[in-house]
């Protein structure tokens, strides 16, 4: 069982919306111990079989509205009304876990990386890359200390 | 009121009409607004499902070299990117002269495009439909949803979470990942698919042909058991599809069968590389998606369904003995006639979704399935290449020309929701004008217009999901423009009144 799940979502094709899944391309090319790099285009309720193999679980997404350059928190399982959507957000999600395997969640983290222009074929924004070269480096020291007092200094620090 | 606003017809709207609009809606892939043209009586004269679609992706990809349009292609859609890579696939065999693929790649890529398919479908219908079905159209929206089902049916939920599952896993051993794979090239595959996973994509194949029939007895059970579907938002169509050399349903490659609403035959076997003599696409100025219509039938009369329920109706037989079994009860259904029940759609997607898993079943047993012969030698190379298969929402066209260096120089994609967008239109109207009194945009009134787009499955594009990015609105204008009700739905599902 991997010790920590890197998960992100968000289209490719629509300009800041690839963050997420740039971001967990860069990491899974650093071919880290006990670090396993998902991606998918949006979280949807099959993902729980996902978090069902780790321990930890940092999610990783684009955000029109929060603060530059990211946004680190922790979540908790939610019951919410994102699944009335054809995609869940991740506190969503760690509720549905609850429902399917009747315990709590893995502890889960979601990055934030703060976004512009979702058009459909642009690349990634000046702006955005520069936000994901300072989340890429956040991501990267999370990987190497993944415990929750450490991740939990970097949320009291953010 | 947009005054410069036309009917379906073309023809100028009257002056007293007064619009609803709903915008956008949720649970459908992707966007969309509705918008309803009221009479001085308050009567539903038109309805108009508003679509951000894909033609600003067919302008995108002009001056790419061809090679690269499978894969640009698959960013069109979240749920379904396998269907338009393979679409594309398909015409740029033709691109590159490739009339026949190794017995290896060409099992390859139906076994992709039944994973496909049915994720898709299973996708839809334990996600995003059943909520409705089981708990009812006009139920707490607070338990309406799929968590609402993990809650009440967990057994049920946890079946479809693991169909899906499974459908990815298929793509994922095929594409080399779970999304935005390279599984095609010009003429073929370029991944072998090993024996190692093969097995583990059979461990669990005697469940998922298991929940598969479970899921088409359930979705027969609830349309037969409840009239009040059987009426809901049913229109009388022509349907389109592909269908396999002896009349079989064929999801991958086949010929174009037309066929009436009473089932008469319009065209069968049609090589679809010449649609463009059988069906032409009407513009209309309120909308960015086209109107297909078959050229026989005319502009008025020649508009038709695709999808699961145009399929099952349109094919003879189906290959695979359970979904055959499951086929033959919904013929039953239908006296041996065609069904024309929107919600019917539901169910006969699950009889393909056992389709899928029959198909998948087989063609793991297929000892060609881990070959290594992938690639044909390419031919002559070709300006226009023009690729169809059935995508889970129905037939999907994909068509390329490009000039000596290779560049895409035009494309037309039709996709499924395109052709379905004059039923969904006719659809919503039945719906509107049962439940619309006139006086107030109710949250019961939008659910029931939804359940009714929802049946269709539509994609409407985009796939971008950014937090903050899901309103749903609903406006109410008299007939001089004036807003008389608004309602708003943000991305948390809280409700607002504005108005």
């Amino acid at each position: 069982m991997a010790k920590l799940l890197l998960f992100g979502y968000g289209n490719p094709g629509r300009g800041d919306d690839a963050l997420g899944p740039e971001l967990i391309e860069r990491i899974a090319r650093l071919h880290l111990a006990d670090v396993e790099c998902q991606n998918d285009m949006q979280l949807q309720v099959e993902h729980v079989t996902d978090l069902a193999a780790c321990k930890q679980v940092l999610f990783i997404d684009a955000d029109m509205k929060c603060a530059e350059p990211f946004e680190f928190s922790g979540i908790g399982a939610e019951k919410n009304d994102s699944y009335t959507s054809h995609a869940m957000n991740p506190s969503a999600l760690l509720h549905a876990y609850s429902r399917v395997y009747g315990k709590d969640a893995p502890p889960a983290f979601l990055l934030r990386i703060r976004g512009y222009d979702f058009g459909l074929g642009d690349a990634l924004s000046d702006q955005a890359s520069a936000n994901l070269e300072a989340a890429t480096r956040l991501a990267v020291e999370l990987c190497a200390s993944a415990n929750l007092p450490i991740w939990r200094e970097y949320l009291v620090n953010a | 009121m947009d005054q410069n606003a036309t009917s379906p017809s073309g023809k100028d709207q009257s002056p007293n009409l007064r619009r609803v609009a709903i915008d956008p809606i949720s649970r459908v892939e992707g966007h969309g607004k509705i918008t309803l043209m009221l009479d001085a009586e308050n009567h539903i004269h038109e309805a108009r499902l508003h679509i951000v679609e894909f033609r600003g992706f067919e302008k995108f990809i002009q001056g790419r070299p061809y090679w690269e349009v499978p894969f640009f292609v698959q960013r069109l859609c979240g749920i379904c990117p396998v269907s338009h890579q393979l679409a594309a696939a398909k015409a740029v065999d033709q691109l590159v002269g490739v009339e026949q693929l190794t017995p290896t790649a060409y099992k390859l890529r139906r076994l992709l495009h039944f994973g496909q398919t049915l994720q898709s479908h299973a996708l839809h219908f334990f996600h995003l439909s059943s909520p409705d079905l089981l708990f009812g159209f006009g139920s707490d929206p607070a338990q309406r949803n799929i968590v609402g089902v993990l809650d009440k049916y967990p057994e049920l939920a946890l079946k479809g979470v693991k169909l899906r599952k499974f459908g990815q896993q298929i793509i994922a051993a095929i594409s080399g990942k779970r999304i935005h794979g390279t599984a095609t090239v010009p003429g073929g595959m370029n991944k072998a698919l090993t024996i190692a996973e093969r097995e583990i994509l059979l461990t669990d194949i005697n469940d998922i042909l298991a929940w598969c029939q479970d899921a088409v007895a359930l979705n027969e059970q609830i349309h037969t058991a409840h009239p009040e579907h059987q009426g809901y938002a049913t229109i009388h169509s022509n349907f389109l599809s592909m269908t396999g050399s002896g009349g079989e349903l064929e999801l991958y490659h086949g010929g174009l069968r037309a066929r009436s609403a009473d089932g008469t035959k319009i065209f069968d076997q049609f090589d679809y590389r010449g649609y463009q003599s059988v069906i032409r696409e009407e513009v209309r100025p309120w909308s960015y998606m086209k109107f297909p219509y078959l050229i026989e039938l005319g502009k008025q009369q020649g508009w038709y369904r695709v999808g699961p329920l145009a399929r099952v109706n349109n094919c003879d037989f189906i290959a695979t003995p359970l979904a055959e079994a499951a086929r033959k009860r919904f013929r039953e259904f239908g006296h041996g006639g065609f069904v024309h029940d929107t919600l019917a759609y539901h169910w006969a997607r699950m009889i393909e979704a056992l389709h899928c898993a029959e198909s998948i079943d087989e063609l793991l047993h297929d000892p060609d399935i881990t070959g290594t012969g992938l690639v044909t030698e390419l031919g002559d190379k070709r300006s226009v290449g023009i690729g169809v298969i059935e995508a889970p929402r129905g037939t999907l066209f994909h068509h390329y020309q490009i000039d000596e260096q290779g560049l895409i120089a035009k494309a037309n994609l039709i996709v499924s929701t395109t052709s379905n967008n004059q039923a969904m239109n006719e659809s919503v109207r039945s719906v509107a004008n049962e439940y619309l009194d006139g006086h107030e945009i109710t949250e019961g009134l939008l659910n029931h217009l939804e359940v009714a787009v929802r049946a269709y499955d539509p994609c409407l594009s985009c796939a971008t999901h950014a937090l903050g990015k899901m309103p749903l609105q609903v406006e109410l204008l008299d007939a001089d423009g004036a807003l008389l009700d608004r309602l708003t739905k943000g991305g948390n599902g809280m409700i607002e009144r504005t108005a």
